[in-house]
């Protein structure tokens, strides 16, 4: 394991202002649908980065619209690579850039390197590669956006595809209600490889995943960032209400936002607020409410797993809870 | 393939594309259009940090932001999101 010093949030501090003046290196011109969460997700990551930067992105929906030949919505170097080995290309790039350093052939102290990728590329067909490169330390930030399927493909489910949730594998009808397995727990098998920083983030939060993306950037060793995306025409919900889904994502302690620096876990302050005052936060039905995906779960004869998923949520965050006071 | 035998030096590092996608206008995807009581906006940039498009400006000497109609897809997420609800979308022939 790599050591580095932990990074307070006052270390970079800016306002809105400062971001919106920054430089839009995820360009406009890009194929994705009205309302697309994860595209304003990169290009808030894209606002985050130090200075030279490399990226590479697995094969997802964000690889497709950023890259229609001729065309191209990059701003820096951005490598597109397969579903499987999007880590072992951040891995090849770092240590390349690595080696040229050593040999003077790159002057630049700091060269980034973030890993994207989707959910597919993440939970499922990346995942061998995501956990080889943690183990081996690479220095590089690896950001998954999940909007929790295949949305690219025609919305099948993946590891990602929380319970409930209808898609075209597993459409809801008389034979089941969606999905009936559960979220794989990414983040913490992600945490379990002992690396220095690991968080999630949703864009509606801007300012704190901006600062999450600098401070995965800046700590030394793998990092690992857990971006909530919500997705308007895999989830079937309107294009105009993606911010108000991930609000209540975090509102509703389905997806609370959390970081690990050096092993200690402290929730963010989106999520700290339902740990201060638990009243305030809302019923997962909120969340639900609106998205076509979870539109069944309203049906009478489907009220025993609503209830159960609610049960499944509140032992979720006070499983958390704990985890943030006893690392 | 061809007898012109090349060896791996001289091939092409990857494939590159030659043009910024902001020479594509997404802009006449949209069915409704964003427009704001400009008076009223407080510079809050909450709806220039979510757009999706980058389509919302800031401009810093008026303190206000400005929407770029050559990208805007019309999602509506700015009008949803505004801290004041100063922005509103509208069928532009409709309004007429
Ligand atoms: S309608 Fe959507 S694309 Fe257009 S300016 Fe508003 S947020 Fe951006
Ligand atoms: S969210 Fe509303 S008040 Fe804030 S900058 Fe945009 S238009 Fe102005």
């Amino acid at each position: 394991m790599t050591t580095s010093t932990p990074i307070s949030q006052d270390e970079w501090k800016f306002t809105a202002k400062d971001a919106a003046l920054r430089p839009d290196l995820f360009f406009s011109g890009h194929r994705a649908c009205a309302g697309c969460g994860p595209a304003t997700v990169l290009r808030l990551i894209m606002k985050a980065t130090r200075g030279p930067t490399i990226v590479t992105q697995a094969t997802g929906c964000m690889e497709i619209v950023s890259s229609i030949y001729p065309y191209t919505s990059w701003g820096l170097p951005w490598l597109h690579t397969a579903f499987e080995n999007v880590a072992a290309n951040a891995s090849g790039i770092e240590a390349a850039v690595k080696a040229m350093q050593k040999r003077g052939k790159i002057k630049q102290e700091h060269i980034d390197v973030i890993a994207l990728a989707g959910d597919g590329g993440t939970y499922d067909i990346g995942f061998q590669a995501l956990s080889g490169a943690l183990e081996r330390g690479h220095d590089f930030l690896f950001i998954l956006y999940d909007n929790e399927g295949y949305m690219n493909t025609g919305i099948q489910r993946s590891g990602a595809t929380p319970t409930g949730a209808s898609t075209t594998t597993t459409p809801a009808g008389t034979v089941q209600p969606g999905k009936l397995e559960k979220k794989k727990p990414l983040t913490d098998i992600v945490l379990a490889h002992d690396i220095e920083y690991v968080a999630t983030a949703t864009p509606y939060y801007w300012k704190d995943l901006m600062i999450k993306v600098r401070k995965g950037l800046e700590i030394k060793g793998p990092a690992f960032l857990h971006i909530f995306a919500p997705c308007p025409r895999g989830w079937r919900t309107e294009p105009a209400k993606t911010m108000e889904y991930s609000k209540l994502s975090v509102d509703t302690c389905i997806f609370p936002l959390w970081e690990v620096v050096n092993g200690k876990r402290a929730l963010s302050t989106p999520s700290k607020i339902f740990q201060l005052s638990p009243q305030k936060a809302k019923p997962i039905t909120d969340y639900f409410e609106g998205q076509g995906r979870f539109r069944h779960l309203f049906k009478p004869e489907n009220k025993q797993l609503l209830d159960q998923l609610q049960e499944a949520t509140n032992k979720q965050w006070q499983k958390l809870l704990k985890q943030c006071e006893t690392p | 393939m061809s007898g012109q035998e090349k060896s791996w030096k001289e091939l092409m590092f990857a494939a590159v594309s030659p043009k910024p996608s902001t020479d594509f206008l997404t802009g006449d995807w949209k069915t409704f259009t964003p427009v704001y009581d400009k008076e009223k906006c407080v510079g809050c940039l909450q709806c220039a940090m979510l757009c999706p498009e980058g389509a919302i400006i800031w401009n810093a000497a008026a303190g206000k932001v400005e929407f770029n109609f050559n990208y805007c897809k019309g999602c509506g997420i700015c009008a949803n999101e505004c801290r004041v609800k100063v922005i509103s979308m509208s069928m532009p022939d409709k309004e007429e």
